[in-house]
């Protein structure tokens, strides 16, 4: 071509040319397997966990009665004259122990949720989703639900029968019995968490005598329906289709993540056979092929086919595993946590922790105590008091009586601490700087915030007119008299043509 | 959409609504007949980047019931609220009425309140902390814009802190204030009084009557000239609250001090405007806010506590 379109001149650009294999007649493409033609809705099919025993089943078991018995009972703890963990939305002061927090102490909640995310990011990058399978408040409840309705029902065979049973007597009761447990604990736990907000021991004489008011009515049943349906029926579908987490953790992972792992080597072929043969004259592997992993998984997926995303790193197909090497007498940790390089690599526990250690998790842990080791050195330090000035919006300056030329400015003073406290403000930055205020003892009550005016003032002349810097110096005492703390704000002031 | 002379532009709009909310149903719908060929391994046999597989996991059945939770509130939201093109709603809801609503609900709860206050004389409201209050609130959103924040005023506006008034202190005065607005008016004078050397002159004797630096000399020269000046002010020069001529004796300077204010007064007069606030708040709110100005210069240690 003589004189090219110029359009074509990205023709001769390099590109990334990105196949898309069509399904040719019917047939998928990339699998020998034979298709079928699927569904794009799929009905909800019912997962029946069996129950299981073993060192993770501890752990999880462990982290359900430490965050329970946090959550369940902290509202209940008392410091000094108030509950010790409150956050008062309609005062906006938020109570920690010792710590009375501002809606201007935000950047905590900042650093907090800073701190949740790099130790996510630090467990996933080590071990996967630790979270999702031990601590996670999906998990936990699911937990104590199942637990329940074990109790109740039975363990798996047990409510599947059950539940394919036509309606009888016994089984209403059952499924009564079991409602009504569930729901009273859900309110339980909606009333609890509705008393991290209002003061549990009167939203608990509020209850009983039915005299909430309508927000809390409304919370309590939220949070506690929520509780319900999520642990009774949602369980592992909130994990598979609604959560968030569950989806990008798995961008933290790489191939030195320890992982609930089948040995695929090491179980194939899988196959029933009798406890006398040999295996290795039958040509099997060690999977004993009695598919309790899939039984015991509580988002219902084989683990022998690898990892899903599904999977949420509980390890109770590595618990139920193990007892059942133990009863064939093989070895265990058929199924176990591992990493992806040391399966291919055949290393040793020793080697494969030695992994562990790599940058990605140094750099998490450092940053990790960095954010740590600010947010609780910030705290320690924080002022017994806040202040904010604001000139005032009105009047410019004025010149007053004396030959004065006068400022004003408005102080926000927040008391953070439960004690009065007396302020002192003095002023720097011009020559002859004086500081007017109508009353000599400024008096902040505990926990309050107060406006008060203050008026600065130089001599006429003593400065061109423009604007001039000052700070304000502000000292707390306590009644005693004692110094608290002490602040400093910056502001200008203003002298007119 | 009431810019709009021809009701088109609510059809198209509403319209576009309705129509959108159909796509979403029918898509649902056709969603749920179509089918996806779907290997054994549950990849459908997409292939992108030499080994991106693309899996078909369905979307649970009870998500698609969101779907349908989320069209019906829709349409019964539209039916409900202002929505559809100029719809104004079953509920006839607007944000203007909502205000209204909540201002009427906040106003009867405070009637017994403001009650209570307009019920009791004035000394008593300027010592309920209350009713103080709800004062400087009432003078933060109304009076602060002109006489500050602490209520010294500047230049112009006058000091409410100094016991010094131009039309009266007393709270029936300021409530008058309040309620009608002043006009301060100070006509342009110098014509009647001469020269202006004799305007400089008297504006050394004005100094010299509150005692600041003057030029004596200067004063007793301009002193004849006051008489121009005494149908208001006085003879004695103390002003006269009836017609809100101010006191020129006490050393406060509403317009400035010193020589040169002065003879610009003088010369070019000057009108200023308290405007009236009755179309603004209630007769119990002007109660309040009275009692409070009042309580700023008759009861220092009420101010100091705020």
């Amino acid at each position: 071509m003589e004189s090219p379109d110029p359009s074509s001149k990205f023709d001769n650009a390099p590109r990334k040319i990105i196949p898309i294999v069509p399904v040719l007649d019917g047939a998928p493409a990339d699998s020998s397997e034979e298709g079928a033609w699927g569904e794009l809705y799929q009905a909800h099919q019912k997962i029946y966990p069996r129950s299981v025993q073993g060192i993770f089943a501890k752990w999880r078991w462990g982290f359900v009665f430490l965050t329970q018995i946090i959550f369940y009972c902290l509202p209940w703890l008392e410091w000094g004259q108030r509950q010790a963990v409150l956050f008062d939305l309609g005062a906006r002061r938020f109570y920690i122990f010792g710590i009375v927090l501002y809606p201007q102490d935000f950047i905590y909640l900042t650093g907090l949720l800073v701190i949740s995310a790099f130790s996510l990011f630090l467990f996933t990058a080590i071990a996967g989703r630790l979270w999702c399978g031990f601590a996670c408040p999906q998990t936990v409840y699911s937990e104590i639900f199942i637990w329940i309705e074990r109790k109740i029902e039975g363990d798996r065979t047990a409510r599947m029968r059950l539940d394919s049973q036509e309606m009888s007597l016994e089984k209403l009761v059952k499924k009564w019995y079991k409602h009504l447990i569930w729901i009273g604990f859900s309110i339980w736990t909606g009333f609890t968490f509705v008393g991290y907000f209002t003061p549990i021991r009167e939203l608990g004489m509020e209850f009983f005598l039915g005299n909430m008011s309508s927000w809390e009515v409304f919370w309590v049943f939220f949070y506690g329906f929520a509780t319900y349906g999520n642990a009774g029926f949602m369980r592992e579908q909130v994990c598979k289709y609604m959560c968030p987490y569950a989806r990008f953790q798995s961008a933290m992972f790489d191939k030195d993540t320890l992982i609930v792992t089948y040995d695929t080597e090491r179980g194939e072929p899988r196959g029933s056979r009798s406890k006398k043969d040999n295996p290795v004259a039958l040509n099997l592997g060690a999977c004993v092929d009695c598919s309790l992993c899939v039984q015991v998984c509580p988002t219902g997926i084989d683990i022998r086919k690898g990892l899903q995303y599904e999977c949420i790193g509980c390890g109770a197909c590595a618990d139920v595993c193990d007892t059942v090497m133990d009863k064939v007498g093989y070895a265990r940790g058929l199924v176990k946590y591992s990493t992806e390089h040391a399966m291919q690599n055949h290393w040793t526990t020793a080697q494969t922790l030695r992994h562990v250690f790599r940058p990605r998790v140094l750099i998490y842990t450092g940053i990790l105590l960095l954010v740590v080791a600010v947010l609780f050195g910030s705290l320690l330090n924080r002022k017994s008091f806040k202040v904010d000035v604001v000139r005032d919006r009105a009047s410019l300056a004025r010149i007053v009586s004396g030959g004065h030329i006068e400022n004003v400015y408005r102080l926000q003073i927040m008391n953070a601490v439960e004690k009065r406290q007396h302020f002192k403000v003095t002023a720097e930055g011009m020559y002859d700087l004086k500081v007017m205020t109508d009353s000599e003892d400024l008096i902040v009550e505990s926990t309050q915030s107060r406006w008060i005016s203050i008026r600065l003032q130089v001599p006429y002349d003593s400065a061109m007119p423009g604007s001039y810097p000052v700070k304000f110096f502000i000292e707390a005492t306590d009644d005693d008299q004692k110094v608290q703390d002490k602040l400093e704000e910056k502001s200008v002031f203003l002298i007119p043509r | 959409m009431s810019d709009f002379t021809s009701n088109f532009w609510s059809l198209y709009v509403a319209g576009i609504a309705l129509v959108g909310i159909v796509a979403c149903l029918l898509l649902l719908y056709f969603s749920g007949k179509a089918k996806a060929m779907t290997a054994n391994d549950n990849t459908t046999g997409h292939v992108w980047d030499g080994d991106l597989r693309e899996m078909n996991n369905p979307l649970p059945r009870w998500w698609v019931g969101l779907f349908l939770i989320t069209i019906v509130f829709s349409l019964a939201y539209l039916a409900l609220y202002p929505g559809l093109g100029n719809s104004a709603g079953q509920l006839a809801w607007t944000s203007v009425g909502q205000y209204e609503a909540e201002v009427a609900k906040a106003n009867k709860e405070l009637e017994p309140l403001y009650a209570k206050f307009a019920a009791m004389p004035p000394e008593e409201v300027a010592k309920d902390p209350q009713a103080m209050a709800i004062g400087d609130r009432l003078f933060m959103n109304n009076c602060a814009q002109c006489h500050g924040s602490d209520a010294r005023g500047s230049k112009g506006f006058p000091n409410l802190t100094d016991n010094d008034w131009l039309h009266g202190g007393s709270h029936a005065k300021i409530q008058e204030t309040l309620l009608n607005g002043r006009v301060g008016n100070m006509p342009p004078m110098a014509a009647a009084i001469g020269t202006p050397e004799d305007v400089r002159n008297l504006a050394q004797y004005v100094l010299s009557l509150s005692n600041s630096p003057h030029d004596s000399l200067k004063a007793s020269l301009g002193k004849s000239k006051f008489g121009a000046c005494a149908a208001c002010h006085g003879g004695d020069g103390k002003g006269n609250q009836a017609l809100g001529a101010p006191n020129l004796t006490d050393d406060i300077w509403l317009h400035g001090w010193g020589e040169n204010a002065i003879v610009s007064m003088v010369t070019n007069g000057k009108v200023n405007q308290m405007p009236a606030q009755a179309g603004k708040l209630t007769e119990a709110q002007l109660h309040v806010l009275a009692s409070y100005v009042w309580g700023l210069s008759n009861n220092p240690a009420k101010v100091a506590s705020k």
